[in-house]
């Protein structure tokens, strides 16, 4: 490898954008290298962005109201979620976080099967196979050595699938991050690696978690080429991620993608963001709202009518009803499934265990 | 299987054998981790494996044991039956958070709709003079882990059949292949299916008391059981083979016939599986036991450097001793 060569992995000196904060085209900041996506795209992007926003204050309310255990929102960052979703094909993978419903939702998963986990029923609600989307992993980083495994069969069968692998800022510290980028490099799989950096892994701001020039800039490391993206910038975010998946599909193994994004609420429903940052540092994010940019922009160009806007706010009405009538729903749990799933033929061991419930739960119908 | 063939092999021949075939009968099967490949591992389990099918079969890996075990998870999602080395016991523990919050936990977080059908090798135990790190007894860990198979073979015969049982399940196991036991030789019948995963077996018959032992202690329990005898004391042997499931039936029905045991294990015996057994049996065998259970393990201690290791590991003198502990009426 030349000096030349190693240079073409580091990103772009700025993220690249599309779209303004005010909604007009960019001059620069990299635009010159990434086209924007087709009006058709803008504009399904937008009634996505809608949709996810719903999906995050739906959640947040059925948290409050004692639905949801917890949920980890995504507001501020549906950019992402959307944009790492519409970019892959049928019979692409996506590995999500506790963080990406929405994603995973884009992907085709129902909503609430998506929250299955957060509801408490089980730890997973949805079959991984019928949308090549995996169940969403919470030891951080951990998913990422997955994605190296799925991506590196298809390419062994000689299949052209490109697996998409999503990590906050927080999880770039952990090992398996190292160790799948490594993997992925080594094996030339076919993986995009997306950071969704939102400055704060729970408390800690990323400058306690990385003393890199960017977190895209780590690629260098491994010989996988980075690239830093706005991530409040739909168009942007399509654009950069779709060239990534493009590459990766032509056999030009991983690429590793950085967003810079702000999480606007707190990590959860349980923390308390007020003890870390300050009001007017989230304040300051507002004026760079993902839906708002693209809203402003397709009106600037007369590409938003009353009735896109109608048709985005149906849908929306459509997932949030949809969600509030599955988790309203309550679901027995039945005990024999606590023994079912643990190995394909159960132990004498788990029948012995599961008879005992089974009496216990007979005795206590018999003595109702 | 079908056509059966007899040769004289190692342990390491025998699991060497059983990738091979493995690997014959189905192209979904590879074999990969720290220098697998062209080397044939440090102890040339998989020697000959890289040539005979290639570098998409068999490969070397960068050293990352969390990465080769979740790269592992992703090809077993996508149809692949890995079979991954971990050099050495220690060095599966970098692996540890893969494997308990991923490989056993896959199928019953997805509802039995993800399964991983892999295997783990692990080298493990003493008495080959390794330095530390290098002669754990790591077992436990793995046991305890809901969601993992655990076996472990004694004889070339077991590695061979346990192997490919351990290959075919579609549950992922943990194939624990005792380090010092490597060298030892026997015929092996090839291509036979063995009795599988969960079954113990009487290695030698005896009628008052019963070791029971697995891995690289069922050897010291033979030799105990062989020296007993010349002293007038008939003890029966039991090896388990397979840690998880556990086979209660074989063993306490062993147990039983005699009334006395002794739990043979390497490893340190503080909340181990020597305790689990003790545990196990004692309430099934309760009323027909005339002593309590003896246990002969490693002490508390971090596996001790190669001079000082024959303190730590059972011998045939600690065996017959803990058989003399168990309340005879004569006595
Ligand atoms: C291995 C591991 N350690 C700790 C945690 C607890 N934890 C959950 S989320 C989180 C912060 C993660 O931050 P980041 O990766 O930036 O993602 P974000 O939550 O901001 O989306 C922590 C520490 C965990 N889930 N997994």
């Amino acid at each position: 490898m030349t000096s030349e060569d190693v240079l073409g992995l580091l990103p772009a000196d700025d993220p690249v954008r599309l779209i303004d904060a005010d909604g007009t085209k960019v001059q620069g900041s990299g635009s010159e290298r990434y086209e924007l996506p087709s009006d058709a795209d803008l504009l399904r992007a937008y009634e996505r962005l809608v949709v996810a926003r719903r999906l995050n204050d739906q959640a947040n309310a059925l948290v409050r109201q004692g639905r949801l255990a917890v949920y980890p929102s995504s507001h501020g960052q549906e950019a992402c979620q959307v944009g790492a979703a519409h970019v892959l094909k049928q019979g692409d993978w996506l590995f999500p976080t506790y963080r990406d419903t929405v994603a995973a939702v884009e992907r085709g998963v129902d909503p609430v099967d998506v929250l299955t986990l957060l509801k408490g029923d089980w730890h997973s609600g949805y079959d991984p196979y019928e949308t090549q989307v995996a169940p969403a992993t919470t030891p951080l980083a951990t998913q990422l050595p997955h994605a190296v495994g799925v991506a590196h069969a298809a390419r062994l069968r000689g299949e052209s699938t490109v697996v998409m692998a999503l990590t906050g800022d927080g999880g770039t510290s952990e090992g398996d991050f190292h160790e799948a980028l490594n993997f992925a490099a080594v094996f030339k799989a076919p993986v995009v690696f997306f950071i969704q950096n939102n400055e704060y892994a729970i408390s800690v701001p990323l400058a306690r978690q990385s003393a890199a020039a960017s977190l895209a800039h780590k690629g260098i490391g491994y010989g996988v080429p980075g690239q830093r993206v706005d991530g409040n910038d739909i168009a942007a975010v399509l654009a950069v991620l779709g060239d990534a998946v493009e590459r990766a599909r032509r056999g030009e193994g991983p690429q590793l993608i950085e967003a810079h994004t702000y999480r606007m609420q707190a990590h959860t429903n349980a923390d308390d963001a007020t003890r870390y940052r300050l009001d007017s540092e989230v304040a300051s994010w507002v004026d760079r709202d993902p839906l708002t940019r693209l809203e402003k922009h397709l009106r600037s160009r007369g590409l938003m009518t009353d009735e896109t806007h109608e048709q985005a706010r149906a849908a929306a009405d459509a997932v949030a009803e949809h969600v509030r009538e599955g988790l309203n729903r309550d679901i027995e749990p039945d005990a024999r499934e606590l023994f079912a799933y643990v190995y394909a033929e159960q132990t004498p061991q788990l029948r012995e265990q599961a008879a005992q419930v089974a009496e216990e739960s007979s005795r206590e119908v018999a003595g109702r | 299987m079908s056509t059966i063939e007899h040769e004289k092999l190692t342990m390491a021949q025998a699991l060497n054998r059983a990738l091979r075939d493995a690997m014959l009968a189905d192209d979904s099967v590879l074999m990969f981790g720290e220098d697998v490949g062209a080397l044939g591992g440090v102890f040339r389990v998989t020697d000959g494996l890289n040539e005979r099918f290639g570098d998409t079969r068999c490969f070397d890996t960068p050293l990352a044991e969390s990465g080769i075990v979740g790269m592992a998870v992703g090809m077993a999602m996508n149809g692949m039956r890995p079979v991954v080395e971990m050099q050495f016991d220690a060095f599966g523990y970098p692996a540890f958070e893969q494997i308990v919050s991923h490989v056993a936990k896959m199928r019953n977080r997805t509802r039995g709709r993800v399964h991983l059908p892999m295997v783990i090798r692990v080298p493990f135990g003493g008495g080959i003079g390794g330095v530390e790190h290098h002669c754990d007894s790591s077992e436990a860990y793995y046991a305890h882990t809901p969601g993992l198979h655990v076996v472990t073979p004694a004889t070339p015969s077991d590695a061979y059949t346990l192997l490919r049982a351990a290959i075919a399940s579609d549950d992922p196991v943990v194939f624990m292949e005792p380090k010092k036991l490597y060298w030892s030789k026997e015929e092996v019948a090839l291509g036979t299916d063995g009795p599988g995963i969960g079954t113990a077996v009487v290695r030698r018959e005896g009628t008052d008391a019963t070791l029971i032992a697995y891995g690289p202690s069922v050897p010291v329990a033979l030799e105990a059981a062989e020296v007993a005898a010349q002293e007038g004391r008939s003890l029966q042997v039991v090896d388990l083979r397979s840690i998880v499931p556990f086979d209660d039936e074989t063993v306490a029905a062993a147990v039983r016939s005699t009334g006395r045991a002794v739990v043979v294990a390497e490893s340190a015996g503080f909340a181990s599986v020597s305790s689990e057994i003790v545990a196990r049996v004692t309430q099934r065998c309760f009323h027909s036991l005339a002593a309590p259970i003896g246990r002969v393990t490693g002490f508390d201690i971090p596996y001790p450097p190669p001079k000082l290791e024959h303190f730590q590991l059972p011998s045939v003198d600690r065996v017959l001793d803990a058989v003399d502990d168990l309340q005879w009426e004569d006595q």
